[in-house]
């Protein structure tokens, strides 16, 4: 992007100083912000050492047909619609490419696969015969990204090119599993579990960070006349915006760490050919994936937007962060169908639950399902919602009973006659709300999990547990009619959950910027005018702005057309 | 044209192009649209490359060249009626901004309205023949929405009789005004004026900003363009610096305020006025909510028809992706909002000509309501709109993304009307100072007017559990008019919550700041409340209006399926207000699924009744033909990267690196 080139120049003096609306925010520490920074590190070595270094695949019509007489598959995309598109690098960068195609082999097919593709000369770079690539042309953001189509006319690629750990086809064209078809799936969690900690999280971390510390300079009206015109922050309105993102950046954070806990235990066993927890596994990378995309979008959007005018330029470095988050939304899976997917596996289990007469061994992320019961919240005051226990017990209730209210409706078409698909088609939005709802449980579940560390370190224990409550609270009243709807929350005890949610945002206003300050990030890795360390935003954008290749070049707009078209005009007057 | 979409096309219920009509409000005015359209579609000085393949500065020359040109074709076929005019600069420019837009909207209309009759012979006709290209310079680096803390100042010099403009520090900077950064050689700047002495607040002044002929900063003024930005590419968004700059008395604007020879301040009469141009920009922002919505509803639409997916049975053909329920869940409430609007939009319009009139007659009196609500529209539909649009977006996968589809574009222009015109909350909360200023007058007695009337019949009792079993039984909820009761008392019974909080808030704090303060996050609801019962009640009231029965049909299953799921998404208001039971909730849920299906036959022509033009739209995969694949190549192989097989980054970059690894 244009602004990158910018960071880089040498500033004025006014960047020896820091903004002291800026500055007397972190005079009030009441925590160690290194510590909690040491924390979201994983320890203060890995604190110091990093800051020293500074989709449907079965409907792709791409085929690979085994020769079993020359050893080579033969690739080819038969149709327009069967266009490779969108893979990254495809355009101009990439010589070779992982293809993924349906195998035929003896006849039979065996479903996708992957291949390894020469596409270039590793000579001079031009197009090898038999394919047809080149850019996508301009997308939302990735603009250094040559997003590629590939057209494959019976390209012929030796047999050795098929990624064969899981399974392999021998030179007589014999097709060998090896573990299950599942594992190919093994690649596909791999990549979602990377993106949660690589792509989205990070995107609402920076626009937090961005929209906070802009919020702190930036002063607006007055909250009373004999005042000065006050910071925005201060606006109940303006924490509503952003003290939710901030939290839900610090919920994913932590969860994304027992996840990969998680991800490597099963891993491990997958590759010893243990594959119990694939399923489990292969449900929560899919929700996960979708939530986390889901919520970092809109937050960092609405971090944009809750930065008025100036979050609308490049320069504030919140339009990149959006758009380039925004496109996770459907890459390694669109949210929706993942969300089906964990609304599968959760059908299944409560199925089990409902037939069998003990107490089935549930999958540790669903356990729940088996107690929990038609209880009733026990809230009775405003502090009682500032429970961990309590809320997480609403949400396991909720999606308890959105899923099993799916699986009745289910239930109820398949059993009056109407076929198994059509049915689930039909009910398909109660699936989704239920997954989505099972995974809002899993994550306040896990912040609750990983609170419980941090109990030893009773100052940043408080700040966090804040936001826990905060995150936990904000979606209870983002979702109230779910906790009101079979009674499970009295109208009483609303008006008890709302007030605890406001009491949080006063205090969480008061560390609101060394929480910011905490995630550690660059000026450089932030890239914005708004959201340095130093608070002097409006310096650094009117420095900014006049770099501008507009500000630099010529208007010759104004020469062509908007001169000759005054002269035209006065020699008629 | 596509099988898919003829066959959908074919099967609709109901004739497109009377709902063309009906939205056009008359076949005449349908008519002389695309009258106007056809000028500009056929005419090849109006012709240009796609501008998803070109730079900043093309995309710029390319708005100028096509402004300009604008200019003296309007003339040329002797349009002059505003909303003609309007029609005409949306389709040139494809309902994006351009350079002369302030111009147009904002410089001319200024001088007309506040410049004295001498100021209007030296400025107007040479505006009007764009010798003298102007802008609006209000807003400031350091201050939007809050006026009164704009810096910039403007300092009356009695000895040489000149105003001195300075931008004193650098949040004073003027930040933002469209056409100001490369395009303006005036600019009409709003300035804190100082004369005597003494502060008189806020005062518009005629500023020249370059050297006609040379179009040079003129001395003492640093101007340019404000960088890249989300959107606007063809817009020259500018900053402006004033160093102690002198204008001659006469260029202040003083048909109202004047400041005499001697520096004596002449208050203004009436100041009301100024509020007209606000609720005319804000009511004009409702319809462009409304058109952006309809936009995307088209081309999400038209590629869920074309689009083949999965299989919802092992073996049969994928079926098109609009045949997945949750498809249609994402698409068809959106679909209903954008026609719920299209006819809000339409409300405003005739709203804001009936006032006016009154208002030309000295009658003020529906000024503060009509301002209330604007304000408050104005933020509903563009928040509704925005995330409506990137939802659209969202819902056509990976393509979505691409440029091609239009989408990203779409949303890009669209979303700063969230904060321009007046900051979203802060417009939220100006209407909920009107709800909560009606609210005490019926506590004091008097009975309140208009949209807000249904707060006199709110005694306090009704909201007490014990009465609150009479109420479900009321909502039927197949009947558009009982919904909008249903809506009319979630709205009563959030402004009556926010009124209490504030009241408890005043106990606790004494300052009455700090108290509305506290209670904005309550106020801002009662508000969003207050505007969603506005939109059922117009659109369920136009259902009457309408004589054509099919459309009727059609138009009525829209608005149940907006007023249902607005409950759905809303339940918990609903449910703890006691004016809807669970197991009516339940139904709810289980109609609105009905409706879905039921509206899923006519969403092809529903669309085609909004009548954009493919140039309008701008996207491959909401062509009207459906021909979306074959196109899609063919646009990509436009793509700049693809001038030539191997780029010479290749040379530059990657052949060096890999003889070296």
């Amino acid at each position: 992007m244009a602004n990158q080139i910018y960071s880089t120049v040498p500033r004025s003096s006014w960047n020896k100083r820091v903004n002291p609306d800026l500055d007397i925010e972190r005079k009030n520490k009441s925590f160690n912000v290194e510590r909690l920074t040491n924390i979201l590190d994983g320890g203060a070595e890995f604190t110091q050492k990093r800051r020293q270094v500074g989709t449907y695949l079965q409907g792709l019509e791409t085929t690979a047909t085994y020769d079993a007489s020359t050893q080579e598959f033969v690739l080819n995309t038969p149709t327009l619609s069967a266009t490779k598109w969108w893979p990254g690098d495809l355009g101009r960068t990439a010589t070779h490419a992982l293809i993924l195609a349906n195998l035929y082999s003896s006849g039979r097919c065996h479903g996708m696969h992957g291949f390894i593709l020469p596409i270039r000369s590793l000579q001079d770079h031009s197009p090898l015969p038999g394919i047809t690539v080149g850019d996508i042309g301009p997308k939302m953001n990735f603009e250094q990204t040559d997003n590629g189509f590939l057209q494959l006319d019976h390209i012929r690629i030796p047999r050795e090119n098929m990624l064969n750990r899981f399974s392999q086809v021998l030179p007589d064209g014999t097709y060998v599993k090896q573990g299950t078809p599942q594992s190919n799936y093994l690649t596909m969690i791999v990549l979602r579990v990377q993106l949660l900690a690589s792509e989205f999280i990070p995107a609402l971390v920076k626009a937090c960070i961005i929209a906070t510390r802009y919020s702190v300079v930036r002063h607006q009206s007055k909250i009373k006349p004999s005042e000065p015109e006050a910071k925005i922050l201060d606006y109940q309105t303006q924490q509503q915006k952003l003290f939710p993102q901030l939290a839900t950046a610090y919920a994913f954070h932590f969860i994304d760490e027992i996840v990969i806990e998680f991800f490597k235990k099963s891993y491990q066993e997958i590759i010893n050919g243990n594959i119990t927890n694939l399923p489990e596994l292969h449900a929560l990378s899919a929700g996960m994936k979708a939530m986390m995309s889901d919520h970092c979008i809109l937050g960092a959007e609405l971090c944009r937007r809750a930065c008025g005018g100036h979050g609308y330029s490049l320069l504030s470095g919140l339009p990149s962060l959006v758009t380039k988050v925004t496109a996770s939304c459907t890459y390694e899976g669109e949210n929706t169908v993942l969300y089906l997917q964990t609304a599968r596996f959760l059908l299944k289990n409560f199925l089990q639950v409902q037939s069998s007469q003990s107490t089935p061994t549930l999958p540790q992320s669903i356990q729940y399902l088996a107690s929990a019961g038609s209880g009733r919240c026990p809230a009775q005051r405003t502090s009682d919602f500032l429970s961990p226990q309590l809320y997480t017990e609403a949400f396991a209730h909720v999606a308890a009973r959105l899923i099993r209210n799916s699986a009745q409706k289910l239930h109820n078409l398949t059993s009056s006659g109407i076929d198994q698909y059509v049915a689930w088609n039909q009910t398909a939005i109660l699936h989704l709300q239920a997954a989505k709802a099972h995974c809002y449980h899993f994550t306040v579940k896990t912040f609750v999990e990983s609170l419980k560390k941090l109990e030893k370190e009773p100052e940043i224990y408080q700040v966090i547990k804040r936001l826990c409550d905060l995150y936990a609270l904000h979606g209870l009243l983002s979702n109230l009619g779910d906790f009101l709807y079979d009674g499970y929350m009295s109208r009483a005890q609303v008006e008890l959950a709302t007030e605890a949610y406001f009491s949080l945002l006063s205090l969480i206003r008061k560390d609101a910027i060394l929480l910011t300050d905490a995630f550690d990030f660059s000026d450089e890795s932030l890239n914005s005018a708004l959201g340095c360390y130093d608070g002097n935003v409006y310096e650094r954008l009117f420095e900014w702005a006049q770099l501008s290749p507009t500000n630099t070049e010529g208007n010759p707009a104004y020469e062509k057309y908007l001169r000759p078209f005054l002269k035209n005009n006065r020699s008629k007057l | 044209m596509n099988p898919d979409l003829r066959r959908e096309r074919d099967a609709a219920s109901f004739d497109a192009e009377k709902l063309t009509h009906i939205l056009d409000g008359g076949p005449e005015r349908t008519r002389r649209r695309r009258e106007i359209e056809n000028l500009i579609l056929n005419d090849p000085d109006f012709k240009h490359e796609d501008l998803n393949f070109l730079t900043r500065s093309q995309r710029y020359e390319i708005a100028v060249r096509k402004s300009a040109t604008m200019v003296k074709k309007l003339r040329d076929f002797g349009i002059a009626d505003p909303e003609e005019i309007m029609w005409f600069k949306s389709f040139v420019h494809r309902g994006r901004p351009e350079p002369l837009d302030l111009h147009l909207g904002m410089f001319l209309p200024t001088l007309l309205h506040q410049a004295t009759q001498e100021q209007q012979e030296r400025f107007f006709m040479p505006a009007w023949n764009l010798e003298i290209i102007g802008t609006y310079a209000q807003t400031e680096m350091g201050h939007g929405t809050h006026l009164r803390g704009l810096e910039t100042t403007a300092t009356y010099d009695p000895k040489t009789q000149e105003f001195i403009l300075n931008s004193p520090t650098v949040t004073s900077i003027k930040w933002w005004p469209g056409g100001l950064g490369k395009t303006s050689n005036h600019a009409i700047v709003l300035a804190q004026l100082y004369t005597k002495g003494e502060c008189y607040g806020l005062h518009a002044f005629i500023v020249p900003i370059r050297e006609i002929g040379t179009h040079k900063p003129l001395p003492g003024i640093i101007v340019g363009d404000i960088g890249p930005k989300f959107g606007y590419d063809e817009m020259d968004n500018g900053y402006l610096k004033m160093d102690n700059y002198r204008i001659p008395r006469e260029n202040m604007l003083m048909k109202y305020a004047q400041v005499k020879p001697d520096g004596t301040y002449v208050k203004p009469l009436n100041n009301k006025l100024t509020y007209g141009t606000m609720v005319f920009v804000r009511s004009f922002l409702v319809g462009e909510a409304a058109r952006s919505l309809s936009k995307a509803c088209t081309i999400a639409i038209r590629y869920s028809l074309v689009r083949h997916q999965s299989e919802i049975q092992p073996g049969d053909p994928e079926p098109q992706i609009l045949d997945f329920q949750t498809q249609q869940f994402k698409l068809f409430p959106l679909l209903a909002t954008a026609f719920a609007f299209q006819f809000v939009g339409a409300y405003m319009k005739e709203t804001y000509h009936r006032i006016n009139v009154d208002i030309s007659q000295g009658d003020l009196s529906e000024l503060p309501e009509l301002h209330a609500l604007t304000a408050g529209l104005k933020a509903f539909t563009s928040w509704t709109a925005n995330s409506g649009i990137e939802a659209c977006r969202m819902a056509c996968g990976g393509h979505g993304y691409s440029h091609c589809s239009g989408l990203p574009n779409i949303y890009v222009t669209f979303t700063p009307t969230c904060t321009f015109e007046g900051e979203n909350t802060v417009m939220m909360l100006q209407t909920a100072r009107f709800l909560i200023k009606s609210y005490d007058q019926v506590h004091s007695g008097k009975l309140v007017g208009g949209m807000v009337s249904y707060l006199n019949d709110l005694s306090s009792q009704r909201i007490q559990p014990q009465q609150v079993a009479a109420w479900p039984a009321m909502v039927d909820i197949n009947s558009p008019d009982s919904l909008t009761e249903a809506y009319k008392c979630r709205a009563a019974r959030l402004v009556e919550a926010a009124a209490r909080n504030l009241q408890a808030e005043l106990k606790h704090r004494k300052s009455k700041e700090i108290a509305w303060n506290l209670t904005s996050v309550d106020l801002v609801r009662a508000s969003e409340a207050h505007c969603h019962y506005v939109v059922v009640k117009i659109f369920s009231g136009n259902l009457s209006k309408i004589d054509d029965k099919p459309i009727q049909t059609v138009l009525k299953n829209l608005c149940l399926l907006y007023a249902l799921y607005g409950i759905s998404q809303n339940s918990g208001d609903f449910l703890q207000g006691g004016i809807l039971t669970e197991s009516q909730l339940t139904q709810v849920n289980q109609r609105m699924k009905e409706l879905l299906t039921i509206i899923r036959p006519n969403a092809a022509a529903l669309v085609d009744a909004f009548d954009f033009q493919d140039v309008s739209l701008g996207s491959v995969l909401g062509r009207y033909d459906g021909n979306i694949y074959e196109n899609m190549f063919e646009w990509a192989k436009k793509s700049p990267l693809n001038k030539t097989q191997v780029h010479e980054s290749y040379y530059k970059h990657l052949k060096p690196l890999q003889s070296k690894l």
